[in-house]
């Protein structure tokens, strides 16, 4: 406390009372209002200390982040790009071609758009736009609006004569549907779903139904390299947790390294040992488990990446485990034992449910980091070893898919943030130390 | 260590079954990363022990890998990169992270539980949905593919763990040593700096030391806002596993399990005298 806050705080208290009998501080001035503005001033203080770190992490981080799964659902190009097209549209009945006025309409706002400096050109974005939701339209609309000047009415014709596109009542409706500020045509596509000809929500065709594929497969491995953790973990972290503290801090080492190491040196530690040509199918080979020609392969998928994740996680497992284990008193399970109780029994009856609240601090915190890995994935995953946070990457680096990108960011988020809030429910932020 | 005299002999089977299982365990552990260390040294270009260094013949070891990384300016450019844009993002989450870890343990505070939560985030986010994000935003105000950028993502990555610690250091901060500073004439800028800042000091070094570490680790964010001009040793590492891989990984890898050995083992001594201090310790 700064010694300014010395005048509110009243240093003699007693003898002194207003008319009204309130007490009052040397000063004069009543003593509850004096340390109501002692309490306000902290409070202040307090959010003075907080606030720097809050707007840098409000602007740098969140604030990016909500703008990401803003996109998701943001839909300008269309508006933007089409609003008589968009107006005409509205008398349209959705079955046979829209009428010469629509044509008409589309016309003005291509030539509208070809007069406006380049950089505000929206045809570009909207090219791109509809050829999510239809692959012939980036070609249609740049074809089309690139001649639009020499075009002559009835518009209905000259369009049909430019890009087949136009012929087709697909595109109309496409244009209707995604003639809004805001669209679900992202999460939608997300969960393999696509809209038909009458514009109802459809199962996408077989062949490319991969997302919910990939949600399942991300989930399936997280719960095996999550179970891989707590099998491997439970043991060593017990074992720890009965060493006398030098011996165990010893030992700790063996579990802190790792978490210690570049993430990328523990992958290509995996690389260097499971590749075809690598050291444990050499070793194999020279023991004559198996021959040349038959080297396991065991990285470049599904294999590789739960064996090198598992290694990665580990340490995120033993340490929850160790400290909730080096908290339980060894005389329950004696206590247990001298009642009668087999060893496996006072295990399972007296000594495991004690663990319990670091299993499911480990668990969880494991699971979370899995479900959104993506360097190991992406290095030693191969093609079934990838995981939801590689095709994300791929929709923001090279297809470009932003808004899709966004809606299955969005989804994976959500699923983390779900965990999350479980974990806290079940054992509270509390449990989560580090080294 | 010998064991009680009333173990049967099945007791005493599964007592040393399952420390070998336990051995097992750790050696899963270590052996990948220790075993970088002497394919390291490797004469030829291949990720395994060759018949030389099988039988020790000196031949089948050289210092080639540690040669190309040196002569490399890629590599070299990384080296300090990474050291640069870590120790910038360390002092910014530090600083920042120190204050908002004094300003949430004291008992005035305000929405504590949805402010911390909100500071510990850039821990949970899956890092992909983080550098997305930023990607986005950084673009739009143009500090991508800048140092700031990288130097801003980076520190916000780390700050929840220099939050984390400070709080946790500040848990058994005894509160009337600043109370005692002030009554004797300590302005809050001479308190904090010669009662609290000396006490606090090895949470905020761990809390310091993770945020570098964070940084210095951190590939992703670097993937998706960082330019060439700013790759980073992890950056250059996955260049190097996806495209020419050569034992030059291994060399790297070799330095950067040392640098870690020395990390942990200063924040393992830090732990130990903050136990010590606060009395918890044993020995």
């Amino acid at each position: 406390m700064a010694p300014s806050d010395a005048s509110d705080t009243p240093t003699a208290i007693g003898n002194e009372t207003d008319s009204k009998g309130r007490l009052l501080t040397s000063d004069g001035r009543p003593l509850r209002a004096a340390l109501q503005r002692a309490n306000r001033r902290r409070k202040l203080t307090a959010l003075g200390l907080v606030a720097p770190l809050l707007a840098f992490i409000l602007i740098f981080f969140a604030y990016p982040i909500v703008q990401m799964m803003w996109r998701s659902v943001d839909n300008p190009a269309v508006v933007e790009a089409l609003p008589r097209t968009l107006a005409a549209l509205e008398e349209w009945d959705g079955n046979d071609l829209p009428g010469e006025e629509v044509y008409r309409a589309l016309y003005e706002d291509m030539l509208a758009d070809e007069e406006l400096p380049r950089a505000e050109q929206k045809m570009g974005p909207l090219a791109v736009r509809l050829n999510y939701e239809i692959s012939a339209a980036r070609s249609a609309i740049v074809r089309t609006a690139r001649n639009v000047d020499e075009m002559e009415a009835p518009y209905k014709e000259a369009f049909l004569d430019a890009h087949r596109l136009w012929n087709d009542p697909t595109i109309w409706r496409i244009i209707e549907r995604e003639g809004r500020p805001l669209t679900a045509s992202y999460y939608v596509a997300a969960v393999d779903r696509e809209y038909n000809a009458e514009g109802e929500i459809v199962q996408a065709p077989e062949n490319r139904q991969i997302y919910v594929a990939l949600f399942g497969r991300t989930f399936m491995m997280s719960v095996v390299i999550t179970f891989m953790t707590f099998a491997l973990g439970f043991p060593i972290a017990y074992y720890l947790s009965t060493l006398p503290m030098s011996k165990a801090n010893l030992l700790m080492i063996a579990v802190l390294l790792p978490f210690w190491t570049s993430l990328l040196v523990r992958t290509s530690a995996w690389i260097v040992l499971l590749q075809g040509q690598g050291v444990i199918n050499d070793m194999l080979v020279a023991l004559g488990v198996i021959d040349d020609e038959n080297r396991l392969t065991m990285i470049y998928n599904q294999t590789g990446t739960i064996i090198a994740m598992t290694h990665i996680l580990l340490p995120f497992m033993v340490l929850p485990l160790y400290s909730v284990m080096k908290t339980i008193p060894p005389s329950y399970t004696r206590a247990a034992k001298s009642l009668g109780a087999t060893p496996w029994t006072a295990f399972r009856r007296v000594y495991f449910p004690q663990t319990l609240p670091g299993i499911a601090a480990g668990g969880v915190l494991v699971f979370i980091i899995s479900i959104g890995y993506y360097i190991t994935p992406a290095l030693v995953g191969g093609q079934d070893g990838r995981m939801i946070s590689n095709e994300i990457a791929r929709h923001i680096q090279s297809s470009l898919n932003w808004g899709l990108a966004a809606a299955l960011g969005t989804m994976l988020l959500v699923s983390v943030l779900i965990l999350y809030w479980l974990f806290n429910k079940l054992v509270g932020t509390d449990s989560l130390k580090f080294g | 260590m010998s064991l009680p005299a009333y173990y049967t002999t099945k007791d005493k089977v599964w007592h040393y079954a399952f420390r070998v299982i336990c051995f097992a365990i750790f050696f899963f552990l270590l052996a990948p990363i220790l075993i970088m260390i002497p394919l390291s040294f490797n004469a030829q270009p291949y990720f395994t022990f060759t018949r030389e260094m099988l039988t020790l013949n000196p031949e089948g070891y050289s210092l080639r890998w540690y040669q190309d990384f040196l002569g490399d300016d890629g590599w070299m450019r990384s080296i300090r990169n990474s050291f640069l844009i870590g120790i910038a993002a360390t002092i910014l989450s530090t600083t920042l992270g120190t204050l908002a870890a004094l300003g949430l343990s004291r008992a005035e505070m305000p929405a504590k539980g949805l402010i911390m939560g909100i500071l510990i985030s850039p821990m949970i986010v899956p890092l992909i949905i983080s550098a997305a994000g930023m990607f986005f935003f950084f673009s739009q105000i143009n500090i991508a593919q800048t140092f700031l950028g990288v130097v801003i993502a980076h520190a916000a990555l780390g700050t929840p763990f220099v939050v984390i610690t400070v709080t946790a250091t500040l848990v058994g901060f005894d509160q009337s040593l600043t109370r005692a500073a002030a009554n004797l004439g300590a302005s809050p800028t001479t308190n904090f700096f010669k009662i609290t800042m000396p006490l606090i000091l090895p949470g905020v070094i761990s809390g310091a030391l993770f945020a570098f570490i964070t940084s210095f680790d951190e590939i992703v964010v670097v993937l998706f806002v960082a330019g060439v001009e700013q790759r980073t040793i992890p950056r250059e590492m996955w260049s190097g596993i996806r495209e020419d891989i050569s034992p030059t990984i291994l060399a790297v890898a070799t330095i950067l399990v040392l640098i870690s050995i020395a990390l942990l083992t200063v924040v393992e001594l830090l732990r130990r005298r903050g136990e010590r201090l606060r009395g918890l310790s044993p020995q």
